[in-house]
């Protein structure tokens, strides 16, 4: 099986999928967090496959260069992100994203 | 002293400022003080006066806004001087009349100023302004001072009048989109030749025609005059018969009879219908007046109609022999100057038996002869004037009017005749209810004139019987403006 | 001397005026003052005249004028002046000669008046006017001094100004001989207009000078000066003040209602003379026509009312009105100098008359009815007999008296009156009358034996009375001297001519017709009334007739419910037409701003201002809705977003 565009597309739209269903349906918003970074990995995915299989190569690790700074990034956010869990769930001691409707309109 | 004139403008409004910003314990006092600063000055106009000559004199002019062809422009001839005279005079009486707050008197005093402007303007800008400026301290005066139904009279008052000047603000505004300019002298020169042409010379004229007829006013638009001049204060009236009105007649001669003159002739018999109109129904309406001060207010109507008479019939007939002309044109200047110190005197007497009794009803008076002798006598004086008693002041500009229009306008001279008659009717009534018969309830205890009452009566008095035996010091001021417009009239 | 008195015979109207400025200024309380300023007055104008009268007396046809400039219009002047001649000459001693007597008889008759020395001054006052009015020498001038003359009358009528009658009668004269004066200014107007000068005399350029140039406008101008002088002078049908204005204190009856200004009228006439007859054929104009048939009305009406009525001064009021129709018709006809003389004469019998009826109400203590009086004969011998000169005088009885003398030279120049004879016969008419209802005045009043019980205290009148009664009553005698056909001193003196002593002349036929009449006026008189009662023998005989001249044949009423009626309708209509038409006119145009006025309104409620609410209250709406979506649901966010990329991807499909 000779590793194609299609299939580096598939896995990536798939775990993106995953992600997406995560980031919706889960009540935990850790949860939440780890959907939203598989559709991360996801992007970062196609970022590289779409370098790798490009007609033209580019001289410079273009590809490799954005899903490093994506990377970098996400951890970052991951960081922020928890953080932002525990604060949530020492003020309103739930974690469930469901009643955490104070921004509402 | 060559801005004699400016500063006769100003004196009035530095009292009136002064009056605001002072707050003196007798405002009358200081209002009297400047009255007689201007009636000095006044004088001095009248000395450094050339009477010998025709034409204006004593012109000062100032560029002011070029760009619409406003200047300022001011300057005396013979009628101007006339009435700058009649308003130093009127002034002073009719503050002496009664009380006033300082609000008032500051009013009066800025439609002094008012006055003197809009006499001696010599161009329309500076004029309307002038004229407007008038408006609005006799609007203030009524609303605020005013007796009974003031706010009707005084809404009334400001709507027609001002209606009048919007019409005639728009016809001059016509006027200099055709010509281009605002000069009197410049347009009287204009209007010699026919000022416009097609229709719309007709609007203009009738423009103008209705500002100056409400200000006078002519029938049927006098209907705000006796609301006006039954709840203004005693010394308001007065002054508003005296030397307001006069505006009219003086826009008349100064701007519609120069400016027009053919048209006039087209529409003379017309207007003149309308002036005997006021001259007949004016002092029969008086007649059925109880309000003494209405009384006086529908003969007011009758007396300026006098004027326009005279100005009207000749200049709308075919052209007379000098000796009508001047005749007529002295007539109406005398007849402006007689009835503005006649009327204001018969204002002042209604005021000062309203002082006594607090009613100016006729039927509240009877028999007034036997209580305050002096009173009845000196107004009776002023009745006898304003009929047109021989011997008084009135008799004689209304015969040279008659005289000058008899020549023209025959029928229309022998209509008013009957006004002449039914005055004399109105007044001869009054006199009889007031003075004679047994003393009415109530006004046994009146005092007769005091002493501050007579020193205003006597002086105006004798003006009366002044002008009434030897008018020739009256005439000297306008013979050479008479000679020179009568010369102009074609 | 001659000089000087025709530079300045305006001294003569100036005295008197003067003298009541005086006496003006002294106040109510200077009595005596007053009276001496007046009566000094008085007499130095009696002397000035009779010094302008002497100059008139040396050469035929004197006319001296002094005109000079009034005032100077425009480039025009206004020039008036004074004139002397034998009209003015006359005229000015008979007023200053009976004025004089009429102020001393004052002195006693108001002498317990409150207000005496403002009559006085009204008194001198009105002498000075109507001295003006015979001097002036421009009809302007003579119109100024005219309208004086009726300011005197009005203040001296309502001189009792308590009562209310008295008011009401100074109103009624000024008013209707101001409806004349208004005629009479017309006339000046258009005299003026024609000849271009108001002066009497100007050398040759005066307007009486050159009456040819005024062509057929002098009938009118002379019709419309005739206005003015039948106001004055009572003529019909604007004689009904002349009655009421005997109000007036009994001194002002006799000068300003009988003798002197109700003479002005026909003065008036005779002196614009040249007007009425200008371009007359045969000596009559369709002016003078006019003049003749109204005297002739008036003096036969008022004669005839004269007859009924009971009033002391009201039988001598009308009895005025009937001489001055007299006179009028005696112009009319062309008899000016018959007219003037029987002026003068009126003058002088017609003051006595009045101030005998005077002393009688002085005596009787304000008594004027005359059914009330009788008997007076003995108690009050002096009055009685000055007033029975009086009454013969204007009786017209020939030979002693100068009223008989003057009567006669206007019957006779009527009788020669080419237009037509009627006025000569209804003239004579009205001598049987005259002379009947002075006899039934004198009946009433001095025989017979007292009525109603009045006059049982009634007292002869103090000297100062009395003696002004005797001096008219001798004149009143004495003037016939220089009246009688056989030297006609007074009429040649008028018209200038040299008189001629003529015994012949002295009896004429026509002499003993009027002999003839005034007998019978008077015996008649005499026998209806030798035994009157308090009710009238004519009252008892002809009723209705009786009634009908009582009530002064209703003129007064005819006038309240015609002319006045209509005067007042005329000013009801204007009151009512300022309020309602004309002013309703200015509320409509008013309310019609204001409807425009309520529909901008309605615009900028309903339409401007409504949309912006409108807006908001939308905007608000969308808001609250937007708001709904922002559940705070993070999923519902994350879903939204989710879709809407799927819609993206879409859309990108769909346009690949």
């Amino acid at each position: 099986m000779i590793a194609t565009l299609q299939i580096f597309l598939i896995i990536s739209a798939a775990l993106f999928s995953i992600g997406l269903l995560a980031a919706l349906s889960r009540r935990h918003a850790i949860f939440i967090l780890i959907g939203i970074e598989m559709m991360l990995a996801a992007a970062n995915l196609n970022f590289i496959a779409f370098w790798q299989f490009s007609p033209v190569r580019a001289p410079q690790p273009v590809g490799v260069m954005f899903v490093i700074f994506t990377i970098a990034i996400a951890a970052a956010e991951a960081a922020v992100g928890l953080a932002m869990v525990i604060a949530v769930y020492r003020h309103f001691r739930t974690t469930n994203v469901d009643q955490l409707t104070r921004l509402k309109g | 002293m060559a801005d004699l004139i400016t500063f006769l403008i100003l004196i009035p409004i530095v009292g009136a400022i002064a009056l605001y910003v002072g707050r003196p314990g007798s405002p009358r006092v200081v209002a009297l003080v400047f009255n007689g600063l201007s009636f000095f000055y006044a004088l001095m106009l009248w000395q450094k006066f050339d009477t010998g000559a025709a034409g204006l004199q004593l012109i000062e002019r100032h560029a002011w806004i070029p760009s619409i062809g406003a200047e300022y422009v001011v300057g005396i001839d013979g009628l101007s001087l006339l009435l700058v005279l009649l308003t130093s005079i009127v002034f002073p009486f009719a503050f002496s009349a009664q009380k006033l707050e300082r609000g008032a008197c500051s009013l009066l005093l800025v439609m002094q100023a008012a006055l003197y402007g809009t006499f001696t303007a010599q161009n329309f800008v500076l004029w309307f302004l002038f004229y407007e400026m008038s408006l609005v301290p006799a609007f203030l005066l009524i609303k605020i001072y005013g007796g009974e139904n003031r706010d009707y009279a005084a809404v009334k008052f400001f709507l027609y009048t001002f209606l009048g000047s919007v019409a005639m603000l728009l016809a001059f505004l016509g006027i200099y989109f055709a010509k281009g300019t605002f000069d009197f002298e410049k347009l009287a020169d204009l209007g010699k030749a026919g000022l416009l042409t097609g229709n719309v010379r007709w609007f203009v004229f009738a423009g103008i025609f209705l500002g100056l007829a409400v200000k006078v006013p002519v029938f049927p638009f006098h209907t705000w005059l006796p609301d006006a001049y039954q709840t203004a204060p005693t010394g308001v009236s007065m002054v508003l018969t005296g030397t307001l009105s006069k505006m009219g007649v003086y826009g008349f001669i100064r701007l519609l009879v120069p400016l027009f003159p053919q048209e006039i002739k087209i529409a003379g018999p017309w207007i003149l219908t309308l002036v005997v109109c006021s001259i007949v129904f004016a002092p029969l309406a008086a007649w059925r007046q109880r309000d003494l001060k209405r009384m006086v207010a529908y003969l007011s109507i009758n007396h300026l109609g006098y004027c326009l008479l005279g100005l009207f019939a000749i200049t709308a007939a075919l052209p007379t022999g000098p000796i009508d002309k001047q005749a007529a044109l002295s007539g109406v200047f005398l007849q402006i100057f007689n009835h503005g110190v006649t009327a204001a005197a018969l204002f002042y007497f209604v005021g000062l038996l309203e002082q006594r009794s607090g009613s100016r009803n006729i039927d509240d008076f009877g028999g007034l002869m036997q209580c305050t002798p002096l009173l009845c006598g000196w107004m009776s004086v002023s009745m006898f004037s304003s009929l047109g008693l021989p011997g008084l002041n009135g008799f004689i500009g209304e015969f040279l009017i008659f005289k000058g229009s008899f020549a023209t306008a025959a029928a229309f001279t022998a209509i008013a005749v009957i006004g002449l008659l039914f005055t004399a009717v109105t007044f001869v009534r009054a006199m009889q209810s007031l003075f004679s018969g047994p003393l009415a309830e109530g006004c046994a205890g009146y005092h007769d004139l005091l002493l501050r009452e007579k020193f205003v009566i006597v002086p105006v008095t004798l003006l009366m019987f002044a002008i009434g035996l030897n008018p020739q010091f009256i005439f000297n001021t306008f013979n050479a403006t008479v000679a020179q417009m009568a010369r102009l009239l074609g | 001397m001659t000089d000087w008195i025709t530079r300045n015979v305006w001294l003569v109207p100036a005295t008197p005026i003067v003298a009541a400025l005086l006496i003006l200024g002294f106040g109510k309380h200077a009595r005596r003052a007053a009276t001496g300023v007046a009566i000094l007055g008085q007499i130095a104008a009696l002397i000035v005249s009779t010094c302008a009268f002497v100059p008139t007396l040396h050469s035929h046809e004197f006319r001296a004028f002094e005109n000079f400039t009034w005032f100077t219009f425009g480039e025009q002047s206004l020039r008036i002046g004074f004139v002397l001649d034998p009209l003015a000459a006359a005229m000015m001693v008979m007023i200053t000669l009976v004025g004089l007597c009429i102020f001393v008889f004052s002195l006693g008759y108001m002498a317990d008046d409150k207000n005496f020395s403002r009559f006085f001054a009204y008194l001198s006052f009105f002498s000075g006017a109507m001295l003006g009015v015979v001097v002036a020498n421009s009809l302007l001038l003579l119109f100024v001094f005219w309208e004086l003359v009726g300011l005197a009358s009005y203040l001296l009528i309502g001189f009792w100004i308590e009562r209310p009658s008295a008011a009401a009668a100074a109103k009624k004269a000024f008013i209707t001989t101001r409806i004349g004066d208004m005629g009479f200014f017309l006339g000046i107007l258009w005299l003026y207009h024609q000849s271009g000068t108001l002066l009497f005399y100007d050398g040759g350029h005066g307007c009486l000078e050159n009456v040819a140039l005024l062509g057929a406008s002098s009938t009118f101008i002379a019709l419309l000066i005739f206005c003015g002088a039948a106001g004055k002078s009572g003529q019909f049908p604007l004689h009904v003040w002349l009655p009421d204005a005997m109000e007036g204190p009994t001194p002002v009856s006799a000068l300003i209602h009988a003798a002197t200004m109700v003479a002005a009228g026909v003065f008036l006439v005779a002196r614009v003379y040249p007007i009425f007859s200008a371009g007359a054929v045969n000596g009559v104009t369709s002016s003078l026509i006019v003049v003749v048939w109204i005297g002739v009305v008036t003096g036969l009406m008022a004669a005839l009312i004269a007859v009924a009525q009971s009033d002391i001064k009201r039988i001598l009021a009308y009895s005025t009105v009937s001489q001055l129709g007299l006179m009028m018709v005696s112009l009319g006809v062309g008899g000016v100098a018959a007219g003037i003389m029987h002026l003068l004469a009126h003058g002088f019998f017609k003051a006595l008359l009045f101030l005998g009826a005077g002393s009688v109400i002085h005596g009787l203590h304000h008594e004027q009815d005359i059914r009330k009086m009788g008997g007076l004969r003995k108690l009050m011998p002096v009055t009685f007999a000055t007033y029975a000169v009086g009454m013969l005088a204007l009786s017209g009885v020939p030979f002693f008296f100068s009223g008989g003398w003057t009567k006669e030279e206007v019957l006779h120049a009527t009788s020669h009156w080419p237009s037509s004879h009627v006025p000569y016969f209804l003239l004579l008419l009205g001598v049987v009358l005259t002379a009947l209802y002075m006899t039934r005045q004198v009946m009433y009043v001095f025989f017979g034996s007292s009525r109603a019980g009045s006059d049982h205290h009634a007292h002869e009148s103090p000297s100062v009375m009395t003696v002004p009664l005797i001096i008219l009553a001798l004149c009143a005698i004495g003037l016939s001297i220089f009246l009688t056909p056989a030297w006609p001193w007074l009429e040649s003196y008028l018209l200038g001519h040299e008189a001629h002593i003529d015994a012949h002349l002295l009896l004429q036929p026509m002499i003993l017709v009027s002999l003839v009449l005034v007998g019978a006026g008077i015996g008649l008189g005499f026998w209806l009334y030798r035994r009157a009662g308090e009710v009238d023998p004519l009252q008892q005989k002809v009723p209705a007739v009786y009634r009908f001249l009582e009530n002064k044949m209703w003129i007064d009423e005819i006038y309240e419910h015609t002319i006045l009626a209509l005067a007042a309708f005329a000013s009801r209509v204007s009151d009512w037409m300022d309020r309602y038409i004309w002013d309703g006119l200015v509320r409509v145009i008013g309310g019609i701003g204001q409807i425009f006025g309520a529909l901008t309104k309605g615009a900028d409620e309903g339409v401007i201002n409504a949309g912006v609410d409108e807006t908001t209250v939308g905007a608000r709406g969308v808001g609250r809705a937007m708001s709904r979506l922002h559940s705070g649901q993070i999923q519902i966010y994350l879903g939204v977003i989710a879709l809407g990329m799927l819609a993206l991807f879409l859309f990108y499909a769909w346009l690949t």
